[in-house]
């Protein structure tokens, strides 16, 4: 494959295009983009309303009658409808506040960006979030990993940032700026392992958990810790690598120590393919799992397979609360389809900032991170939700079945 | 007789000494002023554009030593990154911890801190290089794509440990009394180490990337340099004419191992980054050869371009969303079908006018 006699000429050509083409498109994307004001000063945490210049990118913002949040999340990658459904209940939650006349009486605007499920994406994201975009408050992420990074940014640029949903208790840790509206892995730990012993009455249960995801690993190990304090007994221990696509060494060890049922916490996309090939091999141990099921694909990977387990989750649409159900039927109405437990955190987060907001005497980093932290006995979707001294939130959860390809609720367990 | 008259043909320290040292010099000055002029008009988004930029471009023109120069096949380079960002990142946040208390930044421009921090890059640096020893010295003595595979399956067997650790101490209690193997095996497992403080600057990554340009530079143009691109363009010819083939490759990887573990150091210490397993993998690694691959094998000025290019794009398209990653995908296609052998060949950018030279021309 050489090339042509005079790849000069035409190399010249390319490259000078190239430059035409791009650098204008840079230094005015450059100019554009960052609006004004001279950058720098991270650390005052400033309000929209000062930045002025901010307002040539944005045509929704000039009069500043509108607030402008951020939202990050994994729109693409492995884990893509985690992050399409928060997006959806978060976009439900402003649709509905700005029919309701905004906050303070302005309206809510929300800036989304794509991750690709990549801490390294998480932490410029949110950079530009906070710097370019001048957003005074941040929602995101679903995975722990990518909350922490984006987290840290957030925390140094004194932004308030709420996670709709990562477990891990890590994220809050990262300092008073860091705030969820889920609960945290060690109680969904207890709350599966309770579940098994009161509620199923099981005595062995097998753990196969995902050794590169930090939510598997600390969910198995609460689940371990709770259980065997309940008087349980894990006969076998297995680890596979989140993509695998076969388990039938792990499941072939697992079902010669012949355990009640097996503990999957792992996400969705293996847990489906780890069913099916649980039941190939003829192991008809009943499945458990955590918040990392609740997704539609989960029925369609796994099928028969999966019919039967329980996982443990931040709510279920057959709850009768009228929060619940009015929540459904919007979410109904305006996506089509029924909201899982992420569509319904990523709406109750929002929520829960845009009435942080209203009471919060201004819009600077502390006085909301204040008012957030205030919250007290707020009625959402997923739960009545107190944020504690840690910034997480105190809330029941709730078990889920698999019965006839859907989740249906199983029962609720609450917080000792 | 012949000796003297060698002597006196040999330039005097005057003439020397600027044209040894200059270029670092310069480099030092242009990471400065990009430093204390460049960012405050920019402001902090575009600070981190521009340092995730040189850290890609100090992967893609270390990389380029092995991959272009002497023409091995690396696709472990992340791996190399890892080890140099762990590393640091533990020096710096432990060693803070036993220092001064907390993990916080410490100390302003060459500070405490700082200091601290280079010091890390530096052992980040060289254990990164004596992890490429370790693995070139067996593989490289082997040809074709022996060396591939045995990258790989070093960044997956890293991986795979770094998953295996245990999670980050962040009491400072318990730091004083653990044990160095208890720190250095609480590197935060699959969650990644987070809480390593954040360090690094548009000066620090651009000091780097001078240094190892002036490094790439001269060894271009040297009689070492030289060994390698023979072993690219003949082995069986450069060992015929003396060259120890192995010697040479295990150089050449492990000077690209130093400056990957470098890059990694300044990825762990930047804003908004955690080093975490799963994403210093094999999609980085692929990522760095893409870049290798794209500025032309063997030429300085195209990674770095490549490098560029390659880390703007996506920022330049995300307002596309869903559309990025097409887009980005086809310009690759359409680059690799208009110029195969990469934007700049093996040549540089100011070498482009030149016609070619005999020993180029066989390259296809």
């Amino acid at each position: 494959m050489r090339s042509d006699a005079r790849p000069l000429g035409y190399f010249t050509a390319l490259l000078s295009t190239l430059t035409l083409a791009l650098g204008p498109t840079l230094l005015g994307g450059c100019d554009k983009m960052r609006g004004g004001g001279g950058g720098g000063e991270p650390e005052k945490g400033k309000a929209p309303e000062s930045a002025s210049g901010a307002s040539s990118a944005k045509p929704a913002d000039p009069a500043g009658d509108t607030i402008l949040i951020g939202e990050f999340g994994s729109l693409t990658g492995s884990e893509a409808t985690f992050g399409q459904s928060t997006h959806n209940g978060i976009m439900l939650a402003i649709e509905e506040v700005n029919a309701a006349g905004g906050v303070r009486n302005k309206k809510i605007a929300v800036k989304t960006y794509d991750d690709q499920g990549k801490s390294q994406e998480a932490g410029t994201v949110v950079t530009r979030l906070i710097t370019e975009d001048k957003v005074v408050a941040i929602l995101g992420e679903v995975a722990s990993s990518l909350s922490i990074a984006g987290g840290r940014v957030a925390q140094q640029y004194g932004v308030p940032m709420i996670s709709p949903s990562s477990t891990n208790p890590q994220v809050t840790q990262i300092g008073d700026m860091i705030f969820r509206v889920c609960f945290i892995d060690p109680y969904q730990g207890f709350v599966v392992a309770k579940f098994a012993r009161e509620n199923l009455k099981l005595g062995n249960v097998a753990v196969l958990y995902d050794q590169a995801q930090a939510y598997s690993k600390g969910l198995k190990d609460d689940f371990i810790k709770s259980f065997k304090e309940m008087g349980g007994a894990v006969p076998s221990e297995q680890a596979y690598t989140g993509g695998d696509q076969d388990f039938s060494a792990q499941l072939t060890t697992i079902k010669g120590t012949n355990p009640d049922a097996i503990f999957l916490p792992g996400y969705y996309t293996d847990v489906g393919n780890v069913a099916l090939q649980a039941r190939k091999l003829g192991l008809t141990a009943t499945l458990l799992g955590g918040d990392g099921w609740d997704s539609s694909k989960l029925t369609e990977i796994g099928g028969p397979a999966i019919e039967g387990a329980y996982y443990s989750n931040h709510y279920s649409h057959e709850e009768q609360r009228p929060e619940v159900q009015t929540f459904v039927k919007k979410y109904q109405a305006k996506y089509n389809q029924v909201p899982d437990g992420l569509a319904a955190l990523g709406y109750d987060s929002a929520r829960l900032l845009f009435e942080a907001m209203g009471k919060a005497p201004s819009l600077g980093g502390k006085e909301l991170a204040a008012a957030l932290a205030a919250t007290k006995d707020f009625k959402g979707v997923t739960g009545v939700i107190s944020i504690d001294a840690d910034r997480n939130a105190k809330k029941p959860a709730v078990v889920l079945q698999i019965k006839g390809g859907k989740p249906a609720y199983a029962a609720t367990i609450a917080p000792n | 007789m012949l000796s003297a008259r060698a002597s006196a043909l040999r330039p005097g320290l005057a003439w020397v000494l600027p044209r040894a040292v200059g270029p670092l010099v310069a480099g030092v000055v242009v990471a400065f002023l990009l430093q204390l002029v460049v960012v405050p008009i920019l402001g902090p988004f575009y600070e981190k554009l521009m340092m995730d930029i040189g850290i890609n471009c100090l992967l893609a023109v270390s990389l380029n030593l092995v991959n272009g120069f002497t023409g091995q096949f690396s696709i472990g380079h992340a791996g190399f990154m890892a080890v140099g960002g762990y590393v640091a990142g533990a020096v710096t946040y432990y060693g803070s911890f036993v220092l001064w208390g907390s993990a916080a930044v410490h100390g302003g421009f060459l500070g405490g801190g700082d200091l601290l921090f280079l010091l890390g890059c530096v052992v980040g640096g060289l254990f990164a290089a004596g992890a490429g020893y370790l693995v070139g010295l067996p593989s490289l003595r082997l040809r074709g794509d022996y060396l591939a595979i045995v990258t790989l399956g070093f960044g997956e067997i890293l991986r795979v440990l770094l998953q295996q650790t245990g999670d980050v101490i962040f009491v400072p209690a318990q730091i004083e009394q653990a044990s160095a193997f208890t720190l250095a095996t609480s590197l935060g497992g699959a969650l990644g180490f987070s809480g390593i403080p954040f360090y690094t600057t548009v000066f620090w990554v651009y000091v780097m990337l001078g240094l190892l340009l002036v490094v790439a530079y001269r060894l271009k143009e040297s009689s070492e340099g030289r060994a390698f691109l023979s072993i690219r363009e003949n082995e069986i010819a450069a060992e015929a004419m003396g060259i120890d083939t192995t010697k040479y490759k295990v150089r050449a990887f492990v000077l690209a191992a130093f400056f990957a573990g470098i890059a990694g150091a300044l990825f762990a210490h930047e804003t908004g980054t955690t080093l975490n397993p799963r994403e210093l993998g094999f999609q980085k690694s692929f990522d760095i050869v893409i870049m290798v691959v794209l500025g032309g094998m063997g030429s300085i000025s195209g990674a770095l371009l490549a490098a560029g290019l390659l880390t703007i794009l996506p920022e330049l398209l995300r307002e596309f969303s869903d559309w990025r990653l097409v887009v980005y995908a086809v310009t690759l296609i359409v680059m690799m079908r208009v110029r195969p052998q990469g934007l700049f060949g093996i040549r540089e950018i100011w070498e482009l006018g030149r016609p070619r030279r005999g020993a180029q021309e066989k390259r296809p």
